[in-house]
């Protein structure tokens, strides 16, 4: 009798080419790549090695396009700064050189890697892809191995389409129940982070499981996925189910009809074995999730919406005191406020987090019973969830709602294009990162979900959804 | 890729958890290309004010910390995005080891193929030196890879864990992938098989 295994241990198994003491040489079957990847091949350049297998290679240009539309409607020619320009060349140049497939500037299938990717088929069950971006996790909520590499790494992956990996542990998450009226992926992901901490999955992947994570659709793994960078996870997974197979049925880059039969009779048998043993495991229980907002400037440092910002006194010992008034400061916040009294500046809907058509839908349900008080775009994650999301005129009722429909791309979440925060300025966001400076320099961030995004857009400031329109 | 022995060095102490790899190297930096420029970048939003001038008061910008080639910091240090320019912008700025309760992976991996040794040492010990370094500024610690042990400025002997792989790369400042082209063989073995066994990826 084998031993019983992890979904992590069976997809680690099958891809080790080799072992040198604690480290082995894990074959990547597919690797994304974008314009912060240019690093990697100057790396090869220098090595004089080429590309060893193009064809599973896939490149997004998303970090550095711009989204305003009058100035995508011109192409390169419309990115005024030359620098961020240059990034968006490197790339087209970089990948015709090695014969490597762009999803670039105009292209009909661009957007972010992981809004796009998945829209392609690129995550497969049981597969290892890895991402020159942290975000690359998103892709686990297919049942493959998923995780992020540096440039350096990246490099290696391009010259050998493999690299050299210590095994990290197993974590799962379980979280069981019904989600709540008004409550989302993100505001499950937001509560498990704020409860493990962002530190707390360092050198493990997660598997989230239970009943909440089987009910979820694709859209809503891929947010729970997205952020387990965020609580520190090298890398989130789901077990592939009747879910994922139809999600992936029919596209560019999932098995066709022939292989259709074997390839799921192979996908069934990656689940977890019941009696694997993880290293560590945490519970949640869905029904105490609430919409989730962070206050600070990391992703743990978040709470239900029905809270109020922290007072450094009261917490338990100088380190944590002294941590939290240095981080009240820079998001000028007085302590004991309720969080629904926090005035916004901006608005922020889209990201690899909730960029997808499902996240916008649920923000045009939102945005259609008022307007907009204070600046907020909406990004669609790419091309296609733009086109999807016009044809069902969700571009319509966001404008009718003084909402400003934008170009896809990461925009202000990773405000690399020259989309970005003026400092001081505070915009309630549905990206995956408040760090100090992650929407420009001196801008300060609430992470929330999309319906959450929108009802702040209406507001004007930080309010609980469910409670908009109740007379509250 | 420069090889890693034996360090003797100042510290820096940053003593803040949290330290994410956005702080270490903001995005708009990202494009430059690796060299020394990089140097100035190292913690850019907290090293200088709008106008390019220096806050005195942060301690990388004091001296002796100037000279640092050791950065002692809080836990969860260089958490968040992949961005390699993270660990471009400590290397360029000189630091060649951190000390740490407990440090992000993407970030370790970056450390490793770029001649940085990450160690981690349990909070009270990074904390004893942290305060060590604080109270006696250009104390020098001595990093000793080959040994797997740092002593302290007041002779302490602290032992870190390093797996062999990562340490005999780091010793020679071995090329990473010119290493794995000696795998060519056992690459295409397993390709084979692999791709028979799963011909629709």
């Amino acid at each position: 009798m084998n031993k019983p295994r992890t979904l992590f241990d069976k997809i680690w198994d099958r891809h080790v080419i080799a072992r040198v003491d604690d480290e082995v040489l894990l074959y990547v079957d597919r690797c994304i790549i974008h314009e912060g990847s240019n690093h990697a091949f100057e790396t090869l350049r220098r090595a004089r090695v080429s590309v060893r297998r193009p064809k599973q290679i896939f490149a997004f240009a998303d970090h550095y396009v711009p989204t305003d539309p009058a100035r995508r409607a011109q192409g390169l020619d419309g990115i005024a700064d030359k620098a961020v320009r240059g990034m968006v060349e490197l790339l087209q140049r970089n990948t015709r050189e090695h014969g490597i497939a762009l999803f670039g500037l105009g292209h009909e299938r661009q957007g972010i890697l992981h809004v796009a990717g998945p829209e392609l088929g690129l995550c497969l069950p049981g597969i290892v892809l890895t991402g020159s971006d942290s975000h690359t996790s998103t892709h686990g909520a297919f049942g493959c191995l998923a995780f992020g590499i540096g440039a350096s790494e990246a490099a290696h992956v391009l010259a050998m389409q493999a690299l050299w990996q210590r095994r990290p542990a197993n974590l799962r998450i379980t979280i069981d129940g019904p989600l709540g009226f008004g409550v989302t992926a993100k505001d499950v992901i937001m509560a498990v982070i704020a409860r493990i901490g962002v530190g707390g999955a360092i050198g493990h992947v997660i598997e989230y499981a239970g009943e909440t994570i089987r009910r979820l659709s694709m859209t809503e793994r891929m947010t729970v996925c997205n952020m387990s960078i965020e609580a520190g996870g090298r890398a989130g997974m789901i077990a592939p189910d009747e879910t994922t197979c139809t999600y992936l049925a029919g596209r560019q880059y999932a098995p066709d009809a022939a292989a259709q039969e074997p390839a799921l009779a192979a996908w069934r048998e990656l689940a977890s074995d019941a009696d694997a043993a993880f290293e560590k495991e945490v519970s949640l229980d869905a029904r105490a999730i609430q919409p989730m907002v962070s206050w600070g400037t990391n992703p743990e440092q978040a709470l239900p919406i029905s809270g109020a910002v922290p007072d450094p006194a009261r917490e338990p010992s100088a380190e944590r005191r002294a941590e939290v008034a240095k981080v009240l400061a820079y998001m000028g916040l007085t302590p004991g406020t309720p969080l629904q009294e926090i005035r916004i500046d901006r608005v922020f809907i889209g990201s690899c987090t909730n960029g997808r058509i499902e996240d916008l839908r649920q923000a045009a349900a939102v945005a259609k019973r008022g307007r907009a008080v204070v600046p907020s775009w909406v990004v669609p994650g790419s091309a296609s969830v733009k086109r999807e999301a016009e044809a069902e005129g969700l571009d319509r009722v966001f404008e009718a709602a003084g909402f400003e429909w934008r170009e896809p791309g990461c925009s202000l979440c990773a405000a690399m294009n020259g989309d970005e925060l003026r400092p001081g300025e505070r915009c309630a966001s549905t990206s995956n990162r408040n760090f100090p400076g992650r929407q420009g320099p001196g801008g300060r961030t609430h992470l929330l979900s999309p319906p959450m995004a929108a009802a702040a857009a209406l507001q004007g400031r930080l309010v609980d959804v469910r409670r908009l329109g109740s007379g509250s | 890729m420069e090889p890693f022995t034996t360090l003797r060095a100042i510290a820096a102490p940053l003593d803040e958890i949290n330290v994410d790899t956005n702080q270490l190297c903001p995005s708009r930096f990202n494009k430059l290309p690796y060299g020394e420029a990089y140097a100035r970048v190292l913690l850019h939003d907290r090293r200088f004010n709008a106008d390019g001038s220096e806050k005195p008061d942060f301690i990388l910008n004091q001296e002796p910390f100037r000279r640092a080639r050791i950065l002692i910091a809080g836990r969860n240090f260089g958490i968040g995005s992949s961005r390699e320019s993270a660990v471009f912008a400590l290397r360029a700025f000189g630091i060649r080891a951190v000390i740490a309760p407990s440090i992000g992976d993407i970030l370790t991996n970056n450390c490793f193929r770029n001649g940085l040794l990450p160690i981690v040492l349990p909070p009270e010990q990074t904390e004893r030196l942290m305060r060590q370094v604080l109270q006696q500024p250009g104390a020098v610690l001595t990093v000793d890879l080959p040994a797997a042990s740092i002593i302290g400025p007041d002779g302490a002997l602290y032992r870190f864990e390093i797996k062999a792989l990562r340490k005999r790369r780091l010793e020679k400042g071995l090329d990473e992938i010119a290493v794995s082209l000696e795998y060519r063989q056992a690459f295409d073995a397993f390709e084979e098989a692999y791709k028979r066994e799963v011909p629709w990826v």
